[in-house]
């Protein structure tokens, strides 16, 4: 795969993501034998080219974390893309739909390392051990492609639909709760959507952040002390709407709680 | 002339008994006979029971299904439905379920209750079942079917004790003063596989809820909720079929776990 193909993919998606416009899946006609070695190359074009425009990374996440995920795109691994400064909602602002093209949310738990890691060989123990504490989080997910509809390689290039991230602020320390039985609810106007407990993410959230730990070393990289890490949806993704109020609550890790606005 | 429809408790009662017998599911009642309403397979199930209690069976607590929005879209109904627990459905924590006692068993996780005062309907509210509850406990229950591979309507798993089978209770009995029941979190595996997982509130929103539920509905049929019973509020994700060999393990946040295995008849 040459540069300039790369270059071309990265900034199709980029694009799109740009100007909220939704786009038909690169293996559709674009390219339709790209790789996910090759969609990876692209999200490091496309993180660059945002790097450029002055744009910072807030942290890694993690995708396709869940059995039923995993066996739906017929995949044995997570897959990982990066949060940005300008994705980040505060906690308690409303969300704005007009930001996105057709955004869905994702309850997940959240990791800071008070120390890198660096694979091969992370386990779930190293990774509680590197823990500075967990907290609560709601992850806006955003394909750029038309009805989400895409493959592994396509959601890899588009970085991993990465759209939006509200940290909660109600943190804990890893070893003060057991992050496999926390029970997630997620709530719209009052009513439940979607429900989970932690083990939906890979049977432990921690398995998560080894996993993300262990791929990143087979390009020399690390995940960081002091970053977010999204692990990945407790439950299943639900579409957010103007009016909406959603509640997310989390069995020992606090809530996040905001408005949907236009 | 006038034609009268009556119901055929005892015989009903009999045909689902039928499945013991053959070692195999039955028809639905509601084939035998199609006007069966859900009361009607009330009068069955309590039928069932009645003779369970003069052959020297206790009453040890009740059931509450069909507790989920997935479950009652599935069924067309709007409302839970529940059974009876006797004694002999009892099952050790980390025990051995013969398969002989089972016909075609699922595997559901759940929060149940422990009752210091009976609860009598009608309009109990789930502050009630708050103040009425000695203690919680985790669960799990082996919902059974007599009918042939659970090809059933509402009014087929109401005459069927509410597809009740067995139970099985922790070991740890927490007070809902201590925990977040609606938030507990649930994870269920099958020989050490996550299946799926699940939260108090998928149970009706709240597991209490169902509780106070059920007091209202005894009250239609004179059966109050008394002190000592257990009361299986429901289950927080999807039910997972058993086969012999499979050893089933649930673990709660906040009230442990709870473990069964079966085994070849």
């Amino acid at each position: 795969m040459d540069k300039e193909l790369i270059q071309k993919l990265a900034n199709y998606t980029h694009h799109a993501e740009k100007e909220k416009q939704e786009i038909k899946k690169i293996t559709a006609d674009l390219y339709p034998e790209l790789t996910i070695d090759e969609a990876y190359l692209v999200q490091e074009e496309l993180v660059r080219q945002k790097l450029e425009e002055g744009l910072t990374i807030v942290g890694p996440k993690m995708g396709i974390t869940s059995e039923a995920k995993m066996k739906q795109m017929n995949v044995d691994n997570p897959i990982y893309g990066y949060v940005f400064d300008n994705m980040v909602v505060e906690e308690g602002e409303p969300v704005s739909v007009s930001n996105y093209i057709h955004p869905k949310i994702e309850p997940e738990i959240g990791f800071v390392l008070k120390k890198d890691l660096e694979g091969p060989g992370v386990t779930a123990l190293d990774v509680l051990l590197a823990t500075e504490y967990v907290f609560p989080a709601v992850e806006i997910i955003d394909s750029r492609y038309e009805n989400f509809n895409f493959t592994l390689p396509d959601v890899i290039a588009d970085n991993t639909s990465a759209a939006g991230a509200i940290f909660g602020t109600y943190l804990r320390k890893p070893e003060e709760l057991e992050l496999d039985v926390v029970g997630v609810t997620l709530a719209i106007n009052g009513e439940i959507k979607s429900l989970g407990a932690g083990a939906a993410v890979l049977g432990h959230p921690a398995n998560s952040v080894a996993r993300l730990a262990n791929m990143l070393s087979e390009k020399g990289e690390m995940v960081k002390a002091g970053q977010p890490i999204l692990t990945g949806g407790v439950t299943a993704a639900v579409p957010i709407s103007p009016g909406d109020y959603v509640q997310v609550k989390y069995g020992g890790l606090g809530d996040v709680s905001f408005a949907v606005k236009e | 002339m006038k034609t009268e429809y009556t119901p055929n408790t005892e015989g009903l009662a009999e045909h689902l008994a039928s499945a013991w017998d053959k070692r195999e599911g039955v028809q639905p009642v509601t084939v035998l006979n199609p006007d069966l309403s859900v009361d009607d397979a009330y009068q069955v199930q309590l039928h069932t029971i009645e003779e369970e209690v003069k052959k020297g069976q206790r009453i040890t607590g009740k059931k509450i299904g069909l507790t989920s929005k997935a479950m009652q879209e599935m069924l067309g109904v709007g409302e839970p439905d529940y059974g009876h627990l006797l004694d002999k459905m009892h099952v050790e924590n980390g025990g051995e379920i013969s398969f002989s006692r089972v016909l075609q068993p699922k595997v559901e996780g759940e929060i149940a209750f422990i009752l210091k005062d009976d609860l009598v309907g009608p309009n109990v509210t789930t502050m009630d079942v708050l103040a009425a509850t000695e203690a919680v406990v985790p669960a799990l229950e082996i919902v059974d079917s007599r009918i042939k591979d659970w090809k059933i309507t509402l009014a087929d798993t109401v005459a069927d004790n509410a597809s009740s089978g067995l139970y099985v209770l922790g070991d740890k009995a927490v007070k809902l003063t201590e925990i977040d029941i609606k938030q507990i979190g649930m994870t269920l595996y099958k020989n050490n596989v996550l299946q799926n997982t699940g939260v108090g509130a998928a149970a009706l929103g709240d597991p209490a809820k169902c509780v106070a539920w059920l007091a209202n509905k005894l009250s239609t049929y004179g059966i109050t909720l008394k002190a000592g019973e257990v009361i299986l509020s429901g289950a927080l994700s999807a039910a997972i079929e058993g086969e012999p060999g499979d050893t089933f393990y649930a673990k709660f946040s906040d009230l442990g776990e709870v473990r069964v295995s079966f085994v070849g008849s």
